[in-house]
Order: C-alpha cells, then sequence, then structure tokens
C-alpha cells in the first residue's frame, strides 16, 4: 500500500520537469534540470561469488538527490555491493544475491523484474574508463539510446550534447564527435563513459572509483560534475580518496572486513560530516585518518 | 659497491652460460633459417615452373589431359564456384557456432560442441570426401555442390574455434559496459561485442578459407574432375584447380604435367593471396 503511494508521487513529480523540458524544447541542453530522482533500500543484502560470501547483510537507505560514499580497505566488498545495486553481479560467474534492494519501494530483485530495465533506471560507470571501441564518440553517447526506440537525428543531437555538457566534457569534443571514443584521454574516455549513462536518463548512478586511474584535474572535472548531477539523480561512488569522499559527498558508508576470508559487512553509515568528524567506531576512525587501509 | 658486485662476477660459469645463450641462439637462428628457406624454395620453384606455361590461352582454353595440355579456364570456374559456395555454407555457420561457444558454451553441451569441433578438425580430409560420396554422390551423381559441403565441412570447425577465441578476448569491461546501459544479452553481442570482434573473426574465416581452397583430396570423390566447363553446380563433373593439380601431375604426357605446374602456380597465388587479405585485416585492426 504504502509502496504503491510513493510510487505514484514520484511519478507525478517526475511528470512536470519533463513537460517543461519539451516546451523549451532543448531537452538538458543547458545545466541539468532539478529533478527528484528515486531513492532505494537495501535489506538484509548478502551476495555470493559461487561458495563464497562476498558481503553479509547489509542495510542501506540512500537518499534522493544525494551523493552516497562508500569507503573501506580493498577486497572488503563495496564493488561487490554496488554491483548488486544495478543487478550487474548477476553477471560475474557464480554472482547470486540474497536480501532485498528496493528502488522506490519496488525490489529490483522481484520475481518479474526484468534486469534489463533495472540498468536502465540505475546506471553505472566503472572504475577502468571503458568506451565502445569500434564506436565514434558521438555514436558513444547513444549507444544505449538509439537500439530502444525510433529517435529522430535532432532529437538525438540534443542528447548527445546535453550528456557531453552534463559530464563536462562538450567543449573538449564537440568538434570532433565523429571521432573514435578511443582517441580521447584516459580522463575523457571516463567522462565520455558518464555521458553515456546519462543519456539514457536512469534515476540512480553508481560509480565504482571513476577517478582512480586518473589525473588530478580530471578528477576534479568528475567531482564538479557530479555536484552537478546530484540535483537531477540520485548518486553512489566508491572510492578510495578521503578528500573525495568527504568534499562531494552528503551520506558514506564505511565497509569493513574482520578477517581475511570473512565477508565484507557495512560497519558504519552516517552523514559524510559525522563519519569524518566523530566515527562511532573505532575502525572507522582509524581508516578516515588514514591509520590502516 | 653493487656495481662492482656486479662486473667482478665473470666466473667460469658466467662464461659457459654466456657461451651457451649464444650457442642456442645460433640454433634457434639454423632452424628458422632452414624452415624459411624451403618455404621460399617451394614457391621459387612453382614459380619458376610455372610462369612458362602461362599465356592468355591458358587461362581460357579448357583442361585436357592429353596431347598438349590445354588451359584450366574450367578448373578456375569451378574452384570459385565450388569456394563460394563453401564459404556460403561453411562459414555463417561457423561463426554461428563460435558465438554460441564462447557467449552460451560454459556448460556440458557447450564442451562436448567444443570436441566434436576439436575431433572434426582433425579429420582427415579424404574422408570427409568419402563421407560426402556416401551421402549425396551415390544419390545425386557427381556435383560440385558436394564438394563444397566437403570443404564446408573442413571449414566449419576452424570458424567456430577461431571465432569463439576472438569472441573470447573482447574485454569484460565492454561487455560489462554495454549490459550497464540496459542493453540486452543479444543486442550486446549484435551491437558492441560483434563489431569489436569482426576484424579477427574475417581474418579466421580468410585463413581457413585459404586452407580449404588447395585441398584436393575432398574433391576426388566428389566433383571428380572434367575436361568441359559445366556451369551447373547442382549437376555433373566439375573440374578444379587442386584437383587438376593433381591429376596432371600423373598425366604421361610431358605438355599436361606442365601445364600442372602453371595451375599450380596459380592455385599458389590465389591461397597466398587470402592470406594477404586476411593478414592485412588483422594488421589494420591493430593500427586503429
Ligand atoms: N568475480 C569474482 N569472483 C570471485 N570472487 C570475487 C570476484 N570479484 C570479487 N571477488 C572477491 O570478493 C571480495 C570483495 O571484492 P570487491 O571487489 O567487492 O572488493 P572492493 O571493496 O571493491 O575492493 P577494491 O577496493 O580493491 O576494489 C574479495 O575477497 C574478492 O576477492
Ligand atoms: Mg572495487
Amino acid at each position: 500500500m504504502e509502496r504503491n503511494k510513493t510510487k505514484e508521487q514520484t511519478s507525478k513529480e517526475k511528470a512536470t520537469p519533463k513537460k517543461q523540458e519539451s516546451q523549451t524544447g532543448q531537452r538538458q541542453a543547458e545545466a541539468p534540470m532539478e529533478h527528484t530522482a528515486q531513492s532505494m533500500e537495501v535489506n538484509g543484502l548478502n551476495a555470493y561469488y559461487g561458495g563464497f560470501k562476498a558481503i553479509t547483510d547489509i542495510g542501506m537507505k540512500i537518499a534522493p538527490n544525494k551523493v552516497t560514499a562508500l569507503i573501506g580497505p580493498s577486497g572488503c566488498g563495496k564493488s561487490t555491493f554496488i554491483r548488486t545495486l544495478n543487478r550487474m553481479h548477476e553477471v560475474a560467474r557464480g554472482g547470486r544475491v540474497e536480501g532485498e534492494v528496493l528502488l522506490d519501494g519496488e525490489d529490483i530483485y522481484g520475481k518479474n523484474v526484468d534486469p534489463v530495465q533495472v540498468r536502465r533506471k540505475i546506471g553505472m560507470v566503472f572504475q577502468k574508463p571503458n568506451p565502445f571501441p569500434t564506436m565514434t564518440i558521438y555514436d558513444n553517447v547513444v549507444a544505449g539510446l538509439k537500439l530502444q526506440k525510433r529517435h529522430k537525428k535532432g532529437e538525438l543531437d540534443d542528447i548527445v550534447e546535453g550528456s557531453l555538457r552534463q559530464s563536462a566534457l562538450w567543449d573538449e569534443v564537440k568538434n570532433k564527435l565523429n571521432d573514435s571514443g578511443m582517441s580521447l584521454s584516459g580522463g575523457q574516455q571516463q567522462r565520455l563513459c558518464i555521458a553515456r549513462t546519462l543519456a539514457v536518463e536512469p534515476e540512480v548512478i553508481l560509480l565504482d572509483e571513476p577517478a582512480s586511474a586518473l589525473d588530478p584535474m580530471s578528477t576534479m572535472k568528475i567531482e564538479d560534475a557530479m555536484l552537478e548531477l546530484k540535483k537531477r539523480y540520485t548518486i553512489v561512488i566508491v572510492t578510495h580518496n578521503m578528500q573525495q569522499a568527504s568534499r562531494a559527498s552528503d551520506y558514506t558508508g564505511f565497509f569493513f572486513i574482520e578477517d581475511m576470508g570473512e565477508p565484507g559487512q557495512l560497519w558504519e553509515f552516517a552523514e559524510t560530516e559525522k563519519i569524518f568528524t566523530r566515527p562511532e567506531r573505532k575502525e572507522t576512525e582509524d581508516y578516515v585518518t588514514g591509520r590502516f587501509g | 659497491m653493487a656495481a662492482g658486485q656486479l662486473e667482478s662476477g665473470a666466473t667460469a660459469s658466467d662464461r659457459r652460460r654466456k657461451l651457451m645463450d649464444k650457442f642456442m641462439t645460433g640454433v634457434a637462428y639454423f632452424f628458422t633459417f632452414i624452415a624459411i628457406a624451403v618455404l621460399v624454395w617451394v614457391i621459387a620453384y612453382v614459380i619458376i615452373r610455372g610462369i612458362s606455361v602461362w599465356s592468355p590461352a591458358f587461362f581460357t582454353e579448357n583442361t585436357a589431359l592429353f596431347g598438349d595440355g590445354g588451359g584450366i579456364y574450367n578448373a578456375m570456374y569451378g574452384t570459385f564456384v565450388i569456394v563460394l559456395m563453401a564459404i556460403a555454407i561453411g562459414v555463417p555457420m561457423g561463426i554461428m557456432a563460435g558465438i554460441y561457444l564462447a557467449e552460451f558454451g560454459d556448460n556440458r553441451l557447450g564442451d562436448f560442441v567444443r570436441f566434436i569441433a576439436d575431433t572434426m578438425a582433425g579429420i582427415p580430409s579424404i574422408a570427409v570426401g568419402l563421407f560426402m560420396y556416401g551421402l549425396l554422390i551415390l544419390i545425386m551423381g557427381w556435383n560440385a555442390f558436394a564438394g563444397a559441403c566437403a570443404l564446408a565441412i573442413l571449414m566449419l570447425p576452424v570458424v567456430a574455434r577461431t571465432t569463439e577465441g576472438i569472441i573470447r578476448l573482447v574485454p569484460g569491461e565492454i561487455r560489462e559496459a554495454s549490459l550497464a546501459l540496459g542493453l540486452p544479452q543479444w543486442k550486446t553481442m549484435l551491437r558492441v561485442v560483434l563489431p569489436t570482434a569482426a576484424a579477427g573473426i574475417i581474418t579466421g574465416a580468410f585463413l581457413a578459407v585459404a586452407r580449404a581452397a588447395g585441398e584436393t583430396a575432398p574433391l576426388i570423390f566428389t566433383i571428380l574432375g572434367s575436361n568441359f566447363f559445366n556451369s551447373n553446380p547442382m549437376e555433373g563433373a566439375m573440374a578444379a584447380v587442386s584437383l587438376y593439380v593433381y591429376q596432371a601431375s600423373s598425366s604421361p604426357y610431358q605438355a599436361v604435367q606442365e601445364a600442372g605446374w602453371g595451375a599450380a602456380l596459380v592455385l599458389l597465388l590465389f591461397v597466398l593471396g587470402l592470406n594477404f587479405i586476411a593478414r592485412a585485416i588483422a594488421f589494420t585492426q591493430k593500427q586503429n
């Protein structure tokens, strides 16, 4: 009952900005529109690789239009967790999930839910930039769209420009949209991957260490883009960079693994400010102050 | 200090090791040289023997297995038609099988198909010819289609296994990127994985075709060979260049044997050409 109500509300909220867009006819071409994105909630989540339990009993509320950062030592299950949020975990060999993950109240692991639809609503950017090597910059951006329904050429042009602006790449590539995506630098490739994800207009964007392979300038650009993006999307980001987490996020989850071979746990979850200034658990404090990890 | 340690290390055992190093390198060079020399020798010999019989008439007249020989017009037509048909049958099937193995073949059935393919690749080509003889020729009479089927069977496992290998080389990240955009698995395959693997797959197909184009044994029991021009691949014996080389070589007529060398040169250049195209495709892909 309650679930349905929330759903209706959000879909109404969603409808309004869309209408404005079509009136101005300039969809996203400027800074991202304000838009109430959907929230997520995770309850009692376990994830396995075959017989190996990688994370256990994770519970978390992911607030809409906020940046939620996930931090923790290597191998504690951050990537595993973020991949369970859009059903990419099951793509891995032996990938299996227990528990529930709600998107606006609806379980994405529900019986009749199509993972393909889930991934359209919850986009993902990976650690290593991975543009499609055979496609141009333009085609990379529309790769997720073009195939879904027929778009007019002008419409596609708008989407490409809008998405590239949102990912802060437009000015650098506007004169070479027909070059190969591989011709870009690593940082540019990563922003191209972000643009590609934005183009399908998801509700939530998951980023798994998007800047770990990039120089500080590119990292800054991605962070800036993120602050813009949260006006429109719900964002979850895995990062090893404490400054990045404290600067760019609203909530922070600290993942920790007690012993080798044990599954990772969500050790502490709170507002970013609290995690970084007065964490409740000792391990969290040790980690954010750089005493281990 | 450290540098001194390294320099003063020229003991007897070090010298022995260096000598051994030089010796083994020399041996490797020597055998490489022999292998290449043999190859060059074969090619040069075929060119020298073959080029002398080339003339405009050689390419416009039909084969003759007696008297002063003839041309290879009908044989070239036969090879062309048979190889084309074999490609049409074998390559798409092989690519499909390769896609299946790479995408859905991580199970018992996949292992079974792989086992069959690898076994098939090892079957002597004459056995495939005999098989087609029993299957088609006894019913239809001599025909080129059966020959093409035999060549297709020879190409099939090679194309399937190279396609599988190439598709598996496509980085998982690219596949994941596509899935994460909400593209279903088959679209990911068609729009992202296959284009990325295309050059490799085509290269593999060309190599398999080049291999099959030179085959003689499977044709003996299927197209039989003929000294007449037969345009109909579904009916009647047909000539092919490889088969003609074989038949001409056992002719008692000197002139026919010479014509066989001319045909061998044509076949050699055809196969080398296919190989060259395959490498060129692979090379341009690497450049990108
Ligand atoms: N595809 C896989 N198959 C089997 N085990 C895996 C797989 N991927 C990860 N694991 C295991 O799951 C555990 C959690 O890995 P995960 O990649 O989620 O950690 P992480 O927190 O993202 O680490 P990092 O910070 O190094 O990226 C590790 O013990 C890892 O070895
Ligand atoms: Mg990780």
